[in-house]
């Protein structure tokens, strides 16, 4: 412990934290537009399974990881199509039919991984970049401006969501139509259209998210290599209250307490690694306990509408 | 509607078996031998399952093929209620020896054992036999390749820091980890070994910043263990700078230029004489440890690695010692 400076213990802290928050940034951004719409989607960790490994695939295969990234943005796409059709137009019950987009993206992205690749290998990824200036400034410069571009991306995203939902008209239609379908239908506003659009762009989002992982931080795939991600993004969704600002500040508490409790297991102070990894789970159990207010929660969340039944 | 949604899962859940082996069809033995094996992680992990499963593989070609003997495998059963079904399933299907591969699925066999006393039941790593005369326990004295290995990082390392990517403390991880720091403290005791656990065997992303912690902190080699090392590896190779010393199977192929040795299991030995036992008719009771004498382990240094000859001179005399009870290793 006396080789290392307190000061640069803390920069490692925040160092990995934002790179760790990157993933939940895109996924739980994603997931509260789809919740924005009144769509509950619990199918996020399925999706980001799915995209990882397809941008993993592309990447080895043509080393072109801007082609990879946007593969897994359109099977994004594609797995919120499948959740559209069956939540919005067959208008299952939302929960299940998350769950079990969860498992069919856990079960396809393992066969296919198992068929396509098989065995472990890793890919270069998008490299750290130091923005000019900003890079330079002491401590700072370290933490926040010597990141992959993927990860700039993730905190750009913040206020581009924040002024999508707030600042503009799909935004407002968005909002219209998880508060109250039936009220945004008599005005005109296709309730399925708005709902097909915002679970989409989520599931674009959490593509993103997956690609993240094995374009970006891990550099690799393997079966199941999210490990329960994308459930942590719902909760940060409810945690955040359904404004990226929130969610922001939600990633990367759970993710500085991650980086944290690594730390101390590095710097070996005495707690049991039981504890030491549980501690970010814990805390966000405490905060979601203590901070959400269901007020701002969308009236019709998790209800398919149908038009004249309500 | 309900009913959709229903039938959604089904189908998902279909898919899901599909993707994790499934249960074989029953099949004529005539005169084979088949063996079952379940899985926690893919037979391709470059870790605890694939070992395992290139011993099947290796012992099958020494017995003359498919044709004499009949391997049948169940992987990624991470989910143990799933893998004891498919133990189960091997079992009423007539197979001669199922193998539990995972220290998760004791109970399981002790459970489903009594059920089936003339297949031969394997599992590990552990010791407990449960008292079955058809239970087979094997392990692997993973320290003894951590010291060789913690003797060799010892040597290399120029920061005087090594760090340890541990999945969950428990059988031959803790074990492993534990032979390691005592191979490093053999050689210099001012040498800091900083250990982490991510509390899971399967969780690469936390693996993977694990590493990169230690890798801020100062640490110049790592090792660990479990199939998600695979994400440490990726760290050291991102840096491109920091060592790595492998467990269970050779990872040289992970980074080519920066592994330097791998403790490597090989199971075939004592699957040998499992099949050997059971043409003399017994079937269980007994439990085997994987050794460097009995060369169960082996230590595979890495060829795209130059490792000088001094310090390979101290790993060879580690083994040796090891070997002949001169050096002891305390798991």
């Amino acid at each position: 412990m006396n080789q290392i400076s307190n000061v640069a213990i803390i920069v490692g802290i925040l160092t990995s934290a934002i790179r760790l928050a990157t993933p939940y940034l895109y996924a739980a951004i994603g997931e509260a537009f789809a919740q924005t719409s009144g769509v509950l989607n619990l199918g996020v960790d399925g999706i980001m399974l799915m995209s990882a490994y397809a941008s993993f695939f592309v990447a080895l295969n043509t080393g072109n990881l801007w082609l990879a990234l946007l593969v897994g943005l359109l099977v994004g796409v594609l797995m919120g199509l499948l959740m559209s059709v069956i939540s919005v137009t067959l208008k299952a019950e939302q929960g299940i039919s998350g769950i079990g987009l969860y498992m069919f993206g856990l079960g396809l992205s393992s066969l296919l991984f198992k068929v396509t690749i098989g065995t472990v290998k890793t890919v270069v990824g998008f490299p750290p970049i130091k923005i000019p200036l900003l890079g330079d400034l002491p401590f700072v410069g370290e933490i926040f401006f010597h990141q992959s571009l993927i990860v700039y991306g993730a905190f750009l995203l913040v206020p581009l969501a924040w002024w999508f939902l707030d600042k503009t008209t799909w935004g407002l239609r968005i909002k219209a139509v998880g508060q109250n379908p039936a009220a945004a239908d008599s005005l005109g506003v296709s309730v399925d259209r708005v709902r097909y659009f915002s679970v989409c762009l989520g599931a674009a989002l959490a593509g993103m998210a997956g690609a993240s992982l094995s374009l970006a931080l891990v550099n690799l795939f393997q079966e199941n290599l999210t490990a329960g991600m994308g459930f942590i993004a719902v909760a940060l969704v409810y945690f955040g209250g359904w404004r990226p600002l929130g969610i922001m500040v939600g990633a990367l508490l759970f993710s500085t307490v991650n980086a944290f409790q690594l730390w101390m297991q590095v710097l070996g102070v005495k707690i049991p690694s039981d504890v030491a990894v549980m501690l970010p789970y814990l805390l966000t159990i405490v905060a979601l306990a203590v901070t959400v207010s269901r007020v701002r929660q969308p009236a019709a969340l998790n209800r398919p509408f149908e038009r004249g039944e309500n | 509607m309900k009913v959709k949604s229903v039938l959604f899962v089904v189908v998902a859940v279909a898919l899901l078996a599909t993707a994790c082996g499934g249960p074989a069809a029953p099949g004529a033995s005539g005169g084979k031998l088949r063996v079952a094996v379940v899985m926690p992680s893919a037979t391709t992990d470059l870790a605890f399952s694939q070992s395992m499963f290139q011993a099947l593989k290796s012992v099958q070609k020494d017995m003359g093929g498919e044709a004499q003997f009949e391997i049948k495998y169940s992987e990624n059963m991470f989910n143990v209620p799933d893998a004891a079904a498919a133990l189960r399933d091997y079992a009423s299907q007539g197979f001669d020896i199922v193998i539990g591969h995972g220290s998760q699925y004791g109970a399981s066999i002790q459970e489903i054992a009594k059920d089936f006393p003339k297949v031969t039941f394997a599992w590990g790593t552990d010791v407990n036999t449960f008292g079955l005369p058809n239970v087979y326990a094997y392990t692997a004295a993973a320290e003894e390749g951590g010291y060789v290995n913690g003797v060799l990082a010892a040597k290399l390392t120029k920061s005087k820091i090594i760090g340890v990517t541990g999945p969950v403390e428990v059988g031959d991880a803790k074990t492993y980890i534990d032979g390691f720091v005592q191979g490093v403290t053999s050689v210099d005791p001012s040498i800091k070994v900083s250990k982490t656990w991510t509390g899971s065997f399967s969780d690469v992303a936390l693996m993977t910043a694990a590493a990169k912690t230690h890798i801020a902190a100062g640490a110049d080699a790592l090792t660990g263990s479990s199939q998600s090392v695979v994400g440490s590896i990726g760290a050291a190779k991102e840096k491109g700078t920091v060592l790595w010393f492998g467990t269970q199977a050779d990872q040289a192929s992970l980074a080519p230029n920066l592994v330097v040795s791998s403790q490597v299991y090989d199971w075939t030995g004592i699957l040998k004489q499992m099949i050997n036992d059971r043409k003399g008719g017994k079937l269980g009771g007994e439990k085997f440890t994987l050794q460097l004498k009995n060369a169960g382990l082996k230590i595979a240094y890495n060829s795209g690695y130059s490792l000088p000859a001094d310090v390979k001179a101290a790993g060879d005399k580690a083994i040796a010692g090891i070997k002949d009870g001169s050096i002891k290793v305390n798991p």
